[in-house]
């Protein structure tokens, strides 16, 4: 608990100050809604009653106060007027408490949200492929959410019930003493109460949430099956299934109420047998002349303020622990390791030439790259090939920098990659993934967001390029058609084909293409490459299968293992026993199966 | 996509017939209404009472210097406690039984209309519109109509009570000291209607939020690759910028909305104080009416804001009614004639006793068919399947494949012509009939939660687990089931994500096959599994398939080569039939997209 306390005081950080003012404003709310009484005990006591009573010192301060403001003694009409204007200060401090605090959680609120998703977005890519997405989001969301209403409310409330508490017995010792015993005889107990009554129902309150869940989850099932519902004809089926979580939420939320309304029933007898304990024996002290008439009424109206909060506490306190779960699990979060350059990171000219001199990487324990050695002058293209899982995906990665290599050295253009820094590397490598995210905006903006501003010209030659500028003018709203959460849907391929147009507008010097012509269709494919090849000579690295484009790469690595077996030219590997030989043979494979298909024909011909 | 099912906007107006309707669901609980409008009756007279208390103590007791019945009174005081107390357990009770009791009725019977709304129901409206409705609407529904009429039921009790003890002691004070009430309410009504204003803009703000974030999230490595960090973070920065501004104005608006009221009923009391206690100097009115008084204007503050946020919540109120009801009145598209639901029974209760058998030829006559707002994909489209013919469907994504399967299905209806099964056209059967006899499996497998066996179970809910293991056998699914650690009691997870895709798909070929049915349809998946399953699935559709008549979305080419005819289709229209020799010889589309898929399967072997 107490290093959660502590993050939860870090968010704080620049707001500390104004949240004291709201306490401290909640604190003179409380104070002036408790003068109140004050004056119409004044007024009936003294005024109507043209006694001498002694209020509070605090409240007789504020006595002679007004009679020099109104220059004479208080008639009613002038307590009239400081009722309302002590009620006035009340709500004041009150707004000012509201705003205050308004600000602080809410500012805190964005803090938590900016600091979430910057760290989110700086933490190593090893992170981001095995996150679980919908946790994270939870997270950032409705954990954040949960701090926020306890900065902006609970934590105020808890403030108020302890002023409350505090300046009523003051004031009611002040008044009386006797009196006060009597007032405050069941007030722990309401506490006590009210918070081993929320203790307890906890259970019940989550399993009414818990059934919730399974009711939304047995209805998305069934909307999202109902191909399946539909054609097996289960619909009466479904309806039972479905009428059997709804039955059990509905009895489950009921239970709950019920225990709520007994919780209420109860407290509400305790708290009204102690006002009227109050105001009974009250009667038996003001018959016997130990207390004024105004002052049984001040301790009638104290009381029923002061019951409010108190039994408010219990539910406050029994949610708390969920506040410190919400810090905790963001803390988790932000404790994550960043991304990080080395120390003295440059930023040296990247012009296109690549070389692995012994590059092993493991992962896990396990090693995925072993001993690879290679060297790629400046402005030629190479091809890698291997089976899943051969590591090709890795090596590219690690020339974007995106894992680091555990031994050996990658050098570009001569500067080992460890000493350049990350967002220097990544703007000179483009690398267009095999499942590359589009954003919520237009295509336009989307294939222009690694430019600056780019043109519009820039623009559509690069969509022409990647072979996809006529899909995008066929669309109704052309290059303003947004994509993503919000926007149309687009295959797999038309996906590929915008992220290669959002590489190939900025001029890196390295591309790589991993596996990212893979939903593209053949045709599509060879247009996009010979685009590819009138453009300016780049470094190019492509994953692919294909064996037209593997023929015409300047070099072909082909991979098994985490070792390179094969590199060289098509004219040689072609001439060589091996996996690319293999595939360069299915040509010759699949000649052969069609003839076998016609060649019964000549016979019966 | 949501173009076919609006939305109604905010009416301004009460729409009377949406809550007539609304009367409807609440007619059942008319015994628990009254019982909960005695009880809040009970409550709010007790509530109205306890000044008379506070009057009778000071007048009786402590002005005439005297103990006499002074018990009888706090004895009396206690009853009352103990009757409002009971009273308020039972009202917060029978409120949360009709809360509850109408979440359920309006939710049973909106789930029905699911089950009879046709598939252009649920291709036009998003599944997250879906699940709002039937969640969180209802769940509001059922809370605004049971605590308000808790809230109103009680203001307007305790208002007439508290109004009558006052004018019965004194009409002028009374009116004096209620006076600033229609202020009081206005304002209250005023500040209420901002706030959910404000709270909604705030709300739409937070849903940006949580789409910035999975944004952020799910596309967290291709920033990295793109070094976008800054970018969207400075996008993000935005948005929190605008989401903290209109939160921190909602937030000031409601802490400035208690001040307000709280200040103007101040001023009530503040009247009662100095015109009553002037009266208290004459002698006109008691120590204890003054306190009776004060306590009267300091409690009328409650009702009046109760009443002006029931006003203020009406509109919202209004609009979850008219999204749950709309939702509870959309007409199902397709859906059996009178006569044939007489004949043959519904979709709930069946007359399976005149049921006809179905042998499986399938005849499209002249079909024309096109989706609401759509072009027309089908026109003039003849087609015969003979019973226990197997039909391989090959073409583009968007060529007709999908709608000829979903006719053939009833999942849709032609537009013009018609479609025979065994001659007769299927509009006079009923729909439970034709899907009672059919057998689906999806590109990508839908399984529900529960267990394999359950899941394997809804293709026939009779079957006994030992047909069960056999429909999994025969589908080589019984082996790695066996081989789960619960084996056919293994929990499948939410949608089947506990299982890999592969064990998905030979759980739905085992639910399809048990269901024995005389049509089957296997919409094909595109994406590639290891070889091994590969090989495992090819036996289940070969042992699935055996003597029914089938369609087939097809995509791998040992699916294509086994079907009895292969149909090539291209914007409606069948360009290619024949066998695979047959087509492989035409050297058309077939021949191209053999070859393709030829090579790409070969390399993904080799690959792997």
């Amino acid at each position: 608990m107490e290093r959660t306390s502590v993050s939860l005081f870090r968010f704080m950080k620049g707001r500390r100050l104004l949240y004291a003012g709201a306490v401290m404003a909640v604190g003179l709310a409380t104070f002036f809604g408790l003068l109140t009484p004050l004056v119409i005990r004044h007024a009936i006591d003294d005024i109507i009653g043209g006694g001498k009573s002694i209020s509070p010192p605090l409240f007789e301060k504020i006595l002679k106060g007004t009679e020099v403001f109104f220059g004479g003694g208080l008639t009613l009409f002038r307590a009239g007027i400081l009722f309302v204007a002590l009620s006035f200060m009340g709500g004041l401090f009150l707004y000012l408490k509201g705003r205050w605090a308004a600000i602080v959680s809410e500012s805190m609120a964005r803090d938590i949200r900016e600091e979430l998703y910057a760290h989110i977005q700086r933490l190593p890519y090893d992170y981001h492929t095995k996150a679980q997405t919908g946790d994270l989001i939870q997270r950032a969301t409705s954990d954040v959410e949960t701090i926020r209403k306890f900065i902006s409310g609970q934590c105020v409330e808890i403030g108020r019930a302890l002023f409350m508490v505090a300046l009523t017995l003051s004031f009611m010792l002040q008044l009386h003493r006797g009196m006060t015993l009597y007032a405050m005889a069941v007030v722990p107990l309401i506490f006590f109460f009210s918070f081993v009554f929320f203790m307890k129902v906890k259970r019940a309150f989550k399993l009414s949430d818990e059934a919730e869940g399974r009711l939304s989850t047995a209805l998305q099932e069934n909307v999202t099956g109902v191909r399946v519902v539909r054609a097996f004809g289960r619909q009466r089926f479904e309806e039972e299934r479905f009428d059997r979580r709804n039955k059990e939420y509905q009895s489950l939320t009921y239970r709950l109420i019920k225990l709520l309304a007994f919780y209420w029933g109860l407290s509400d007898f305790l708290c009204l047998a102690q006002i009227g304990f109050v105001l009974f024996m009250g009667g038996v002290l003001a018959v016997r002349g130990e207390m004024t008439v105004g002052t049984l009424a001040v301790f009638v109206l104290y009381e029923g303020r002061l019951l409010w909060p108190v039994r408010q506490m219990g539910r406050i306190l029994t949610d708390m622990g969920k506040t410190f779960v919400s810090v905790r699990r963001i803390m988790e979060i932000l404790n994550e390791p960043q991304e990080k350059d080395r120390p003295g990171a440059k930023m040296p000219p990247v012009l296109g030439e690549i070389c692995f001199d012994n590059v092993s990487f493991s992962y896990g324990g396990h090693p995925v790259l072993q001993n690879v050695s290679f060297h790629i002058p400046k402005g030629k293209t190479v091809a890698l090939l291997g089976p899943t899982g051969c590591g090709k995906s890795t090596l590219v990665h690690l020339i974007a920098g995106l894992y680091e290599c555990s031994s050996g050295m990658i050098t570009l253009d001569g500067t080992p990659i460890d000493d350049i820094r990350r967002s220097w590397l990544r703007r000179h490598v483009g690398l267009v993934l095999q499942e590359p995210f589009l954003y919520s905006k237009s295509l336009k903006e989307n294939i222009g967001i690694v430019h600056s501003s780019p043109r519009e010209e820039e623009v559509h030659a690069a969509a022409r390029d990647a072979a996809i500028h006529d899909v995008i003018m066929e669309m109704e709203k052309g290059y303003e058609t947004a994509v993503g959460e919000r926007g149309v849907t687009l295959s797999g391929g038309q996906k590929q084909r915008v992220a290669i147009a959002r590489a190939l507008i900025s001029p890196y010097p390295i591309l790589i293409f991993d596996d990212s012509l893979s939903a593209v269709d053949t045709q599509t494919d060879a247009a996009i490459r010979k685009a590819l090849r009138e453009r300016e000579k780049r470094t190019t690295l492509i994953i692919s299968h294909r064996i037209t484009t593997l023929a015409q790469a300047d070099m072909i690595l082909v991979m098994e293992k985490g070792r390179i077996v094969q590199q060289g030219s098509h004219e040689e590997l072609i001439t060589r026993e091996g996996l690319y030989q293999r595939i360069a043979g299915l040509q010759s494979e699949l000649a052969q199966e069609l003839s076998s298909v016609t060649r019964p024909d000549k016979e019966e011909g | 996509m949501s173009t076919a099912i609006k939305e109604k906007t905010y009416t301004r107006q009460l729409d009377f017939a949406l809550w007539k309707k609304l009367i409807h669901f609440i007619w059942p609980y008319k015994r628990s209404l009254l019982a909960l409008l005695g009880f809040i009756a009970v409550v709010a007279g007790a509530d109205a009472l306890y000044p008379q208390f506070n009057r009778i103590v000071i007048d009786h007791y402590v002005t005439e210097n005297t103990f006499t019945g002074l018990g009888r009174y706090a004895a009396a005081y206690g009853g009352l406690v103990a009757v409002q107390a009971l009273a308020i357990w039972g009202f917060i009770k029978t409120a949360g039984r009709i809360e509850t009791g109408l979440s359920y009725d309006i939710r049973k019977k909106a789930f029905r209309r699911l089950q009879e709304l046709g598939y252009d129901y649920y291709d036009s409206t998003p599944a997250g519109w879906i699940m709002a409705r039937m969640t969180s609407d209802i769940t509001r529904l059922g809370e605004i109509i049971s605590w308000g009429i808790v809230d109103v039921a009680w203001s307007l009790t305790i208002m007439a009570a508290m109004l009558g003890f006052m004018t019965v002691l004194n009409f002028k004070l009374t009116l004096l000291a209620l006076s600033v009430v229609p202020l009081l309410a206005a304002a209250s009504y005023f500040f209420q209607i901002k706030i959910l204003k404000n709270y909604r803009e705030v709300r739409k703000m937070n849903s940006r939020i949580t789409g910035a974030f999975n944004e952020g999230i799910t596309g967290a490595k291709t920033t990295k690759a793109l070094v976008l960090e800054e970018k969207n973070l400075g996008e993000f920065g935005d948005l929190t910028g605008k989401m903290s501004r209109s939160s921190v104005r909602a937030a000031v608006l409601s802490s400035l909305y208690l001040p307000v009221v709280m200040t103007l009923g101040s001023i009530g009391t503040a009247v009662a104080l100095g015109y009553g206690g002037s009266h208290v100097v004459r002698g006109g009115l008691t120590y204890g009416m003054l306190f009776m008084f004060i306590s009267y204007t300091i409690q009328f503050f409650e009702p009046v804001t109760a009443m002006a946020g029931i006003f203020a919540e009406m509109q919202n109120a209004q609009a979850a009614a008219e999204r749950v009801l709309g939702l509870i009145d959309t007409e199902p598209s397709l859906k059996d004639a009178p006569e044939v639901t007489e004949l043959f029974g519904d979709n709930f209760i069946p007359r399976k006793e005149n049921w006809p058998g179905l042998k499986g030829q399938i005849e499209f006559k002249n079909v024309s068919f096109r989706y609401p707002r759509g072009e027309e994909v089908l026109r003039g489209f003849n087609l015969v399947v003979n019973a226990g013919e197997s039909v391989a469907l090959v073409g583009e994504t968007g060529s007709g494949k999908s709608t000829l399967v979903n006719l053939a299905c009833r999942f849709y209806e032609p537009d013009r012509g018609e479609i025979l099964i065994d001659d007769v056209d299927y509009r006079k059967r009923s729909l439970l009939w034709l899907h009672s006899h059919l057998g689906y499996v999806l590109q990508t497998p839908h399984l529900f939660s529960g267990t394999i066996e359950e899941n394997i179970r809804y293709g026939s809910l009779e079957a006994s687990p030992e047909e069960i293991r056999r429909a999994a056998a025969l589908v080589n699914a019984h082996d790695f089931i066996v081989n789960l650690e619960k084996g056919y009691q293994t929990e499948v997870g939410e949608g089947g994500a506990r299982l890999s895709t592969g064990q998905k798909q030979l759980i739905s070929f085992a639910r399809a096959l048990l269901a024995d049915p005389a049509l089957f349809v296997l919409d094909e998946a595109t994406s590639s599994v290891d070889t091994e399953t590969e090989a495992l699935i090819q036996k289940a559709i070969t042992a699935v398939l055996k003597g029914r008549t089938s369609f087939i979305i097809a995509h791998r080419l040992s699916t294509i080569r086994n079907a009895d005819r292969i149909l090539v289709i291209r914007k409606g229209r069948i360009t290619e039939s024949g066998t695979h020799t047959s087509l492989i010889r035409e050297k058309g589309y077939y021949y191209r997209l053999y070859t393709n898929q030829f090579m790409e399967e070969r390399r993904e072997a080799l690959l792997e």
